[in-house]
């Protein structure tokens, strides 16, 4: 306690003296530190790619989702602390379902997505519990507004996106997802984009951990309906990232 | 003597008649004297007579008939007048089609206290909703809402209502909220106690893609129909139709009626 403005980093229910909020601001940290995902909004759908690190060599492989399936037409991905993420997950859903049984429609994403970044919100407000260590990416597509995604960050706040990623590698993801024209391109194109992305440019084989590629769509290829992206697809675009990775190393030697 | 009547809400109308009377021992005009020295009594024939007035204290019913037809681009709603108190007519001019939204109406029938109730909390519950939208809810939403109030009170409710209208996704639409609040959607709907009279017309009427106004011809011609059949349906014809456009309300007064054979 020495000095003026320390201190203030123990609770959120305490502002700092130039008006900032500590705890929130360190939940984002391990948001930071999370593998790295990636979402695009395309032509037809929107999808979702995040880099599950693989802690174990005995974990059994499709354990750990980090990619949630909300309601048929929404879906969404967790940047951060897994566990924190399925809290927000659950009550996506709770949220879908009661609204489908009191409207009898399926709830717009813009709502849900509002919906939800007010439930994190809660987790910043009051001294008894701690911010979510976690954002998170949503995705929606309904016939009213057409694929969407949204970023719902650890501070309740909620905007939606052409293309966004979190986690360690996003300064590098942005970059690159800037480059592209996802607008003028399908989701099976985008997912090969993302793999390059995530694996060819994101990560250092030589030093990062062992991982797993996790992908969630909804596009008209999926009917319009939240489904990860079948594994034959996830693994072809892993290959020829893979190869694509390799063949770039020896060109630089 | 009626006055007395208005103020006993609670008991059967042979015990307030009989403290009118001067048999009980209660005072005129006092809530909740009990009345112990009617055992045994024998009714006169004046108590007898007064007894039969059940419009003093039954409920208001609308014993009704009321419709909707969907068109392509609209809705035409219809209900007749007509709300009875026993075999009293209480009202012999009311509105039974009530607005939710600017497009979104619906035709109430059964006890009109329940259904003016119902309405009123679906009209604030489809106000909060749009303002989380950002736009009017659908027509099936608000139909949905219905059924949610319905379903859920029904074993204290008694309402019939059709929820008709139209939006930008789907056009007009008709929705019919049954007793036991189910939600059906149907390209045209009756109800009422007045609707059982002319399932047979609409059924053999009712043509697919039918006009706007072909719309109103068939709505006219069938309440005019059970109006005349119902004892408990009659005056006059309301119509709403709601379009892209707007909303036109028509109305047909009770000697405008269109005439089918009277016997």
């Amino acid at each position: 306690m020495s000095g003026i403005g320390t201190g203030y980093d123990l609770s959120t229910t305490t502002f700092s003296p130039d008006g900032r909020v500590f705890q929130v601001e360190y939940s984002s940290k391990a948001v930071e530190n999370s593998g790295t995902l990636v979402g695009v909004r395309c032509k037809d759908g929107v999808v979702m790619a995040i880099e599950k690190i693989v802690t174990s060599k005995m974990m059994v492989k499709g354990s750990c989702r980090r990619c949630h399936i909300v309601d048929l037409h929404a879906g969404l991905s967790v940047a951060g602390m897994g566990a924190d993420g399925r809290v927000i997950v659950d009550r996506a859903r709770q949220e879908a379902a009661q609204y489908r049984s009191i409207y009898g429609i399926e709830i717009p994403g813009r709502v849900l997505a509002e919906r939800i970044a007010s439930f994190v919100h809660m987790y910043s407000l009051y001294w008894f519990v701690r911010p979510f260590g976690c954002a998170v990416m949503f995705g929606s597509y309904s016939e009213e507004e057409g694929p969407q995604l949204y970023v719902i960050e650890p501070s309740g706040i909620v905007y939606r996106y052409f293309a966004y990623a979190l986690g360690k590698g996003k300064q590098i993801a942005k970059t690159e997802l800037e480059k592209i024209k996802f607008d003028e391109i399908t989701c099976r194109e985008a997912i090969k984009e993302l793999t390059n992305i995530i694996v060819g440019k994101c990560r250092d084989e030589s030093r990062d951990k062992a991982f797993e590629l996790e992908m969630l769509w909804i596009c008209d290829e999926s009917l319009r309906k939240c489904q990860l992206v079948p594994s034959a697809l996830v693994d072809e675009a892993l290959e020829l990232a893979k190869a694509a990775a390799e063949s770039d190393d020896e060109d630089m030697e | 003597m009626l006055g007395v009547l208005y103020f006993h809400q609670q008991g059967n109308a042979a015990e307030k008649l009989a403290m009118d009377g001067g048999i009980g021992q209660g005072k005129k005009g006092e809530k909740g004297e009990c009345c112990e020295s009617l055992v045994g009594v024998k009714m006169s024939a004046e108590l007898m007579e007064l007894a039969s007035m059940d419009w003093t204290n039954t409920e208001h019913m609308m014993g009704t008939t009321i419709m909707a037809t969907a068109f392509d681009g609209g809705v035409v709603m219809g209900a007749d007048s007509r709300t009875t108190t026993g075999s009293y007519i209480a009202n012999r001019v009311s509105d039974k089609i009530t607005p939710i939204t600017d497009k979104v109406w619906c035709c109430r029938s059964g006890s009109a206290a329940d259904t003016q109730a119902i309405s009123d909390y679906v009209r604030l519950y489809t106000a909060q909703h749009a303002i989380e939208l950002g736009q009017e809810p659908r027509v099936k939403t608000v139909a949905n809402l219905f059924r949610e109030i319905c379903y859920s009170n029904k074993a204290n409710l008694m309402a019939g209502i059709i929820c008709a209208g139209w939006d930008q996704f789907s056009g007009g639409q008709v929705y019919n909220i049954t007793l036991g609040g189910s939600c059906v959607q149907q390209p045209f709907s009756i109800g009422g106690s007045g609707s059982t009279y002319i399932y047979g017309y609409c059924d053999s009427n009712f043509r697919e893609n039918m006009t706007r106004d072909e719309c109103v011809e068939f709505v006219k011609h069938a309440l005019a129909l059970a109006m005349a059949r119902d004892g408990s349906s009659g005056g006059v014809i309301r119509m709403v139709i709601i379009d892209s456009s707007g909303v036109q309300k028509v109305f047909i007064p009770g000697d405008k009626l269109p005439m089918a054979w009277q016997g």
